[in-house]
C-alpha cells in the first residue's frame, strides 16, 4: 500500500521538478497577491498586523486553486490516468499519492514564504510561527478537498472557473479555523484548539477526499 | 400472468413521465389551498407581534423557504445517493430537476431575511451564522447548477453532480459548525432573534406556508423532471408517438 503511494509521488515530484515554473509561479502568485492588499487598504501596521491571517489565507486557497486543474489533466490527456485506472490498485490510493504529491509541491511552498510576507505585515513572532504551523498543517486538506473538484471537472470547458465554485465554498472551514489559528494566539488566547481543529480537517480530508476523487475519476473516464 | 404492483416501474422516464403529468395539477392545487389557508392566517388573522409590529410577518414567507432550501439539498442529495447505488436514469434528472427550485429557495431566504433585517436590526446584512450558512448553501447550489451545465453527456452529467452532492451533503455540517464557531468568536451574538413564545395563530400560519412551498417545490420539479425526461429521452420511440399524437400530456 505505501508503496503504491511512494512511487506515485516520486513520480509526481520528478515530473514537477522537470517543469519548476509551475510551481514558482504559483508561489509568486501568491506572493503577488498578499501585496496587492497592503497597496490597496493602506500601509497602516494595526490595519495590516489585523488582516494579516485572513489575505494570507485567502491568498493561499487561491493559489492552490490555481496548480489544480494540473492535477489530473496532463495524465487525463496522455492516457496515463486510464492506466493508472485499469491497474490493480485502488485508484484512491493512487490519488492519495497524487495529493500529497500536489501538496510538497503547491501547499509546503506556501507555508516555507508565510513568514516573509507576514513580517511585511508586521505580525508578531508568536503570529508569523502560527501562521507558518497553520498553513503547513492546513494545506494538505486545501489538496484534498481540490483533488475532488479537479476530478469532477476533468476535461471539461472552463474547468478553472469551475473548481473555483465547487470547491471554495467546502474550502470555508479551513479558512475559518487557519486563519482563526494565528488570530487567537496574537490574542493570546492560544491557537491550539484551532489547530486541532485543522489537523483534523486535514486528516479527514486525507482519509476520505481522495477516494471521493477516485470515484469522480472513474465516473469522468467512462 | 397478473400485473403485480411494482413501485420501481415508476423509475422508468417512460412511465414516470404521464404519471408526473398527472400528479402536478394535484400539488398546485394543494399548494394554492394551504398558501391561501397560511397568507390569510398569516397576513390578517396573526396577531401585531409587540416588539416588531407588522413587519414581522415576512417570516412567513422566510421561514419557509429557508427550510426548503435545507430539504431540497437533503433531497437531492437522496436521489443522488440513489441514482449512483442503482444506475437509475431518473434520480438523477430528480436532482437536476430539484436544484434551480432549491436555489430560488436560498436566495428567497436571503432576500426576505435582508428585507426583515434592514427595519429591525437597521442593517441589511450582518455576518451572523445562520445568514452567513444559507449563503454557503446557495453556493454550493451554484456549483452544482454549474458542474451539471457544464457537463454535455448526461449519464456523466447526474453521476458528477451527484457525487458533488454527496461531498456537500457531509460538509454542510462542517461547514455549519465552522462558521458559528467563527461568527461566536469574533463579535459575540450582538444580535438574536428573540426567543419569544410565538403565538399559535402566527405558529400555524408558518407551518401552513411552509406545506404551500413544499407541495410548490414538489410540482415545480415535476413540471421540471418531464421537459428534462422530454429532452433526454427525445431519441425514444415513445416520446416520438407522443410528440406526434400532438398534445404532449
Amino acid at each position: 500500500m505505501l508503496k503504491i503511494i511512494t512511487a506515485v509521488i516520486s513520480r509526481d515530484l520528478k515530473l514537477a521538478m522537470r517543469r519548476q515554473a509551475d510551481i514558482v509561479s504559483a508561489l509568486f502568485f501568491f506572493i503577488i497577491v498578499v501585496s496587492l492588499f497592503p497597496l490597496g487598504i493602506g500601509p497602516e501596521p494595526d490595519l495590516l498586523r489585523k488582516l494579516a491571517p485572513g489575505v494570507l489565507w485567502v491568498a493561499a486557497l487561491l493559489a492552490t486553486m490555481l496548480s489544480l486543474p494540473r492535477l489530473f489533466a496532463d495524465d487525463h490527456r496522455d492516457g496515463t490516468l486510464e492506466q493508472l485506472a485499469l491497474a490493480p490498485h485502488p485508484l484512491g490510493l493512487v490519488v492519495t499519492g497524487k495529493v500529497i504529491a500536489h501538496w510538497l509541491v503547491s501547499g509546503l511552498p506556501l507555508a516555507l514564504i508565510a513568514p516573509i510576507l507576514g513580517i511585511q505585515f508586521d505580525l508578531s513572532t508568536e503570529g508569523l510561527v502560527a501562521i507558518t504551523l497553520a498553513i503547513l498543517i492546513g494545506t494538505p486538506a486545501l489538496s484534498g478537498i481540490g483533488a475532488i473538484g479537479a476530478a469532477l471537472t476533468l476535461g471539461l470547458r472552463g474547468g478553472g472557473v469551475l473548481i473555483s465554485l465547487l470547491v471554495l465554498p467546502l474550502y470555508i472551514p479551513v479558512l475559518i479555523f487557519g486563519a482563526g489559528a494565528v488570530d487567537a494566539t496574537v490574542t493570546g488566547l492560544g491557537g491550539e484548539g484551532h489547530l486541532s481543529l485543522l489537523a483534523a480537517l486535514t486528516f479527514a480530508s486525507l482519509g476520505f477526499a481522495p477516494w471521493a476523487a477516485a470515484a469522480a475519476l472513474k465516473i469522468a473516464l467512462e | 400472468m397478473k400485473d403485480r404492483f411494482n413501485l420501481y416501474r415508476f423509475a422508468s422516464p417512460a412511465v414516470f413521465y404521464p404519471l408526473a403529468g398527472a400528479m402536478t395539477p394535484y400539488f398546485v392545487a394543494v399548494s394554492i389551498v394551504f398558501g391561501i389557508a397560511g397568507l390569510w392566517l398569516g397576513m390578517l388573522v396573526a396577531p401585531t407581534d409587540f416588539q416588531q409590529g407588522e413587519g414581522y410577518r415576512i417570516i412567513f414567507i422566510h421561514v419557509p423557504a429557508s427550510w426548503m432550501s435545507m430539504f431540497i439539498y437533503l433531497v437531492m442529495a437522496f436521489w443522488a445517493a440513489i441514482g449512483l447505488a442503482f444506475n437509475t436514469r431518473l434520480s438523477g434528472m430528480m436532482a437536476q430537476a430539484l436544484a434551480p427550485t432549491g436555489a430560488l429557495m436560498a436566495f428567497l431566504s436571503l432576500l426576505t431575511g435582508a428585507l426583515w433585517g434592514k427595519p429591525m436590526w437597521g442593517a441589511w446584512w450582518v455576518w451572523d451564522a445562520r445568514l452567513t450558512s444559507e449563503l454557503i448553501l446557495l453556493f454550493l447550489y451554484i456549483g452544482y447548477m454549474a458542474l451539471t451545465a457544464a457537463i454535455d453527456d448526461p449519464r456523466r452529467s447526474d453521476k458528477a453532480g451527484g457525487l458533488l452532492l454527496l461531498v456537500g451533503v457531509v460538509n454542510i455540517p462542517i461547514i455549519y459548525f465552522s462558521v458559528k464557531w467563527w461568527n461566536t468568536l469574533h463579535q459575540g451574538s450582538s444580535i438574536n432573534l428573540a426567543k419569544s413564545s410565538m403565538a399559535t395563530t402566527m405558529l400555524w400560519g408558518m407551518l401552513l406556508m411552509a406545506m404551500c412551498f413544499w407541495m410548490y417545490s414538489i410540482a415545480i420539479a415535476l413540471m421540471r423532471v418531464r421537459t428534462i425526461i422530454l429532452e433526454r429521452e427525445r431519441h425514444s420511440d415513445w416520446v416520438k408517438t407522443l410528440l406526434l399524437a400532438g398534445d404532449p400530456k
